[in-house]
Parts: structure tokens; C-alpha cells; sequence
């Protein structure tokens, strides 16, 4: 995934990884050693948090909220947002609505370890790990280990 | 005994399991955040209005409240009663009614009778209501503040962050409350929250300042102050409340600050660790020595800063996600 990164933005120069909490930081942490390595100087990583962005805060219970660290504006840098799981697309479009408060960046690419379907928003991934179709009812559970799948607690 | 306040009211500390507290206090950290960003808004209560309604006056508390609305994107009604038909003799009720008719998710209420809050939350029951201070009684977001400026502090000694561990540094802490206990609200508020996070508290005060159920509180009252502030890790100073009638119950205001203010002189006799607070407004040269309320130990400027991401996390836990169903 590293390498289709690389390809895609030619130098990486201007590109910044964020992660998205929680799911998504193992991920992004270990895919911007990965690009610093390939690429020789550091890349910029960030962590977000979208608990106060979401647009089911009135139906769900609110969500255990993590920490947000993006120390630099992200105007004209291409950020690579990296989650672990993509199923509904509505944490994705949260993160968009978060990122424009740290600036206008020139692009926004989207990495997923796994992409399950059920989309409700017109959002798709640019870098996918896997697509694993799935049912609504499953539970899909990426991290550094493994992808499990399960069932999901009726909420 | 609640364990969350999402999606309740917050009218008093004692209501309060420790878990509840410590989940306000790790929300309020990613607030932290969000205030030190260049745009300080998250949309998390769009298009939910938040009446702020002070019956008794208040720079700190509304003020902070209404930033904290706004940071949330909340719509925020702003009741100045000194201007309102209060003054034309519209009780309580009937003006909690004209304010909910216009559509209110939360009601943010001062007032100086104990109990008004709740009294309110029986009313009006599919809103919100959060007690910014009611008489003698409770100020709960005084108290949160309060606790989770010292666990900051204590934290960034630790070097560790805030959250849930930063919570165990309460373990047998030690916290003395000066002054007068008898008329504060803050006192009450902070004693609750810093004894369910496991901290143990001393007051200390002229005897016609404590309250008269003392034996009750779960606090030892300190015989000899000198002797106190050498054993206190934190000094919660309190304001003599002399619109309460303070003022009789000592001798003179110059004999309270001899006997009971923290002043200089005193202040350089404290260990260097110990943290000194004051909730504000402060009567400099009574409680407090202007000197002292100066010094880096004493932590009241960073008090009113965390006055907001608190306030944004009891908003944003009470409000956002609620089960109360609006009736209009």
C-alpha cells in the first residue's frame, strides 16, 4: 500500500498521513514508518478524532472520544486519511468536514486495511488492503494481527 | 447514583458515581484540544439551543458557559434578568415556560435558592437542565474544573496525560478548603468531587463559618490552620460571600485574614508543590493576598481556562445524543 501511495504522489514532499481514532492508528502509524523509510525524511502524521463531528450524534449514544493531534495547517498538502475499516462511509465524511478546519488541503486520498461495502454516502477508498463483502449483520475487526469477523451487538 | 451524565441532568456532584466524573473529565481533555486549535468549533450541537439563564450574577460561570455553547455550535439564549420581566414579578416557573416555548434542548441556570435546578428539571422535564450554582447548595461545574486542574497539573508533574491514570493521582491526596464553608456552594461541589476520586479533605475555618451539620460532611475540620497548610497538597481558598452575610458571621474582615487568609507570609511557608485555587471573583487582601494569587503555584487563571472544555464536555455528554424527546 506504501508503494501505490508513493506511485500515485509521485514525491511525497507534500503528502501527510492522519489516522482516524481509534481504529485507524495502528495503521497509520505503521504506514508512515513505512513511507518515511521508503521515501528517506520523515512524513508528517496526524491523528483524528471526528466523536464531535458525526451526524448520528442524536440517534447513537454519543462516542467515547480520543485525542485529535495535527500540529501543522494542511493547506496545499495531499492527506492520505487511513481507517481501518470501511463500511457506511459516514466516519469518512465527518473527517472531511473536521479537516477543513485545519486548512484547505490540494487533496484528500483515502486508505482502508478493509473495505466491506454497505456505502450510504458516495465515498469510495483510493488505496484498499482488501475487499471482504460482508453481511450488515457482521462485525469486521481489523488491527496489526489479523481481520476478524463476528457478529455485530444489536444497537 | 448516576454513571454517566449523557444524556441526563447535571444538577449535583452528590448525584455523581466516580466513573461518571472521570468520563467528564477525559471528554473535557479532547476539548482541551479543540480550544487550542486555530478554528475552536466542532459542530457536535448544531442547531441545539442552550438558554443561559443567571438569576444571580456571574462573570466566569456564564461567560464560559456561553463559549462553550457556541465552541459546540449550539444556538444560545442569553436571559439578561436584570432586564427581563423578572423584575415585573414573573415567577420561576412562568418564566421557564416562556423560554421553553421558544425551543430549548438545555437550560444553563443560576439562582440563589438551593434546589431552584432541580426544581426547574421538574418543570420541564424533556430539558436538559444543568445547575450553574443554586444558593447554598451545589456549583458542579465549579467542582469538575476544579478537579480536573489538579489532575492536569498533577499529570504533567507524572509526566503522564490526564486521562484515567492521570485520575489515580487523587489516591490520598490531600486537599484543605479555607474560609467560608458555610455560605459556598463550591466548597460543597468541590469536597464531593475530590472525595469520590479518593483524595482526603480538611476544612478550615472560623467555627461560625462551618456548617452546622459539619459532622456529617465527609471532611475532618483542621484545628489549627498553620498545621493544615503544611499537610495540604491543594489549597482551595473560598470567597467570604459577604452578599450572603459573611460579614457578621466574623469578627472583622482584618481578623478573618490574620486567622484564616492565606498571606504572604504563610503562602512562602508552604511546601513548593502545593497548589493553591481560588474559584473567583476573589477579595484580594481578605482571603487571598494579592501577592499569593499572583504567585506559579496558584492556579486560578488556569481554573477559568478549563471552565471551558468542562463546560463543552457537560454540554456536549448532556445534550448531544439525548434521550429527552422535545414536546413541541
Amino acid at each position: 500500500m506504501a508503494h501505490e501511495i508513493i506511485e500515485r504522489n509521485h514525491s511525497l514532499g507534500d503528502v501527510c498521513v492522519i489516522g482516524l481514532q481509534r481504529g485507524g492508528e495502528p495503521f497509520a502509524t505503521r504506514l508512515t514508518a513505512i513511507l518515511s523509510e521508503l521515501y528517506g525524511a520523515p512524513v508528517p502524521l496526524g491523528l483524528l478524532d471526528v466523536s464531535f463531528y458525526r451526524d448520528d450524534l442524536s440517534t447513537n449514544p454519543v462516542p467515547n472520544s480520543a485525542m485529535t493531534h495535527i500540529d501543522h495547517d494542511l493547506t496545499n498538502q495531499t492527506v492520505v486519511l487511513v481507517d481501518d475499516v470501511l463500511f457506511t462511509g459516514r466516519t469518512i465524511r465527518a473527517a472531511l468536514n473536521a479537516l477543513s478546519d485545519w486548512g484547505r488541503p490540494q487533496s484528500v486520498q483515502l486508505a482502508v486495511m478493509v473495505d466491506r461495502g454497505h456505502r450510504e454516502l458516495p465515498i469510495r477508498p483510493d488505496f484498499v488492503g482488501k475487499n471482504l463483502p460482508s453481511s450488515q449483520s457482521e462485525a469486521i475487526v481489523a488491527t496489526l494481527e489479523g481481520v476478524w469477523i463476528g457478529t455485530r451487538e444489536p444497537s | 447514583m448516576m454513571d454517566t451524565i449523557r444524556g441526563e441532568n447535571l444538577l449535583s456532584l452528590d448525584d455523581l458515581s466516580r466513573s461518571a466524573m472521570i468520563e467528564v473529565l477525559d471528554v473535557a481533555e479532547s476539548f482541551v484540544e479543540v480550544n487550542q486549535r486555530a478554528i475552536k468549533k466542532v459542530p457536535a450541537l448544531k442547531g441545539r439551543v442552550v438558554a443561559s439563564l443567571f438569576f444571580e450574577e456571574s462573570t466566569r460561570t456564564r461567560l464560559s458557559f456561553e463559549t462553550a455553547a457556541k465552541r459546540l455550535s449550539a444556538d444560545v439564549l442569553s436571559l439578561a434578568v436584570a432586564s427581563s420581566s423578572v423584575k415585573k414579578g414573573e415567577s420561576l416557573r412562568d418564566t421557564i415556560a416562556t423560554i421553553d416555548a421558544l425551543g430549548i434542548d438545555a437550560v444553563v441556570m443560576r439562582h440563589q435558592s438551593s434546589g431552584a435546578a432541580l426544581q426547574v428539571s421538574r418543570y420541564v422535564p424533556h430539558v436538559h437542565v444543568i445547575n450553574a450554582g443554586d444558593g447554598l447548595h451545589q456549583h458542579p461545574t465549579q467542582g469538575l474544573l476544579d478537579v480536573f486542574t489538579v489532575r492536569q497539573v498533577l499529570s504533567e508533574r507524572h509526566g503522564t496525560t490526564g486521562t484515567e491514570s492521570g485520575s489515580e493521582l487523587f489516591a490520598g491526596l490531600h486537599v484543605l478548603i479555607v474560609g467560608d464553608v458555610r455560605h459556598s456552594r463550591v466548597a460543597r461541589s468541590d469536597i464531593g468531587a475530590y472525595v469520590a476520586l479518593g483524595a482526603q479533605v480538611r476544612v478550615a475555618a472560623p467555627g461560625t463559618l462551618l456548617p452546622d451539620d459539619i459532622e456529617n460532611w465527609p471532611v475532618t475540620v483542621a484545628d489549627d490552620f498553620d498545621e493544615a497548610l503544611e499537610w495540604a497538597d491543594v489549597v482551595g481558598l473560598l470567597r467570604l460571600q459577604s452578599e450572603r452575610g459573611s460579614g457578621s458571621y466574623v469578627p472583622s474582615l482584618g481578623e478573618f485574614t490574620v486567622t484564616y487568609g492565606l498571606t504572604l507570609e504563610r503562602a512562602r511557608r508552604l511546601r513548593p508543590t502545593t497548589l493553591i485555587m481560588h474559584p473567583g471573583p476573589m477579595n484580594r487582601g481578605v482571603e487571598i493576598d494579592s501577592r499569593v494569587a499572583d504567585l506559579p503555584s496558584a492556579l486560578i487563571t488556569r481554573q477559568v481556562a478549563n471552565g471551558v472544555p468542562i463546560r463543552m464536555a457537560v454540554l456536549y455528554l448532556t445534550v448531544a445524543g439525548s434521550a429527552k424527546e422535545s414536546t413541541l
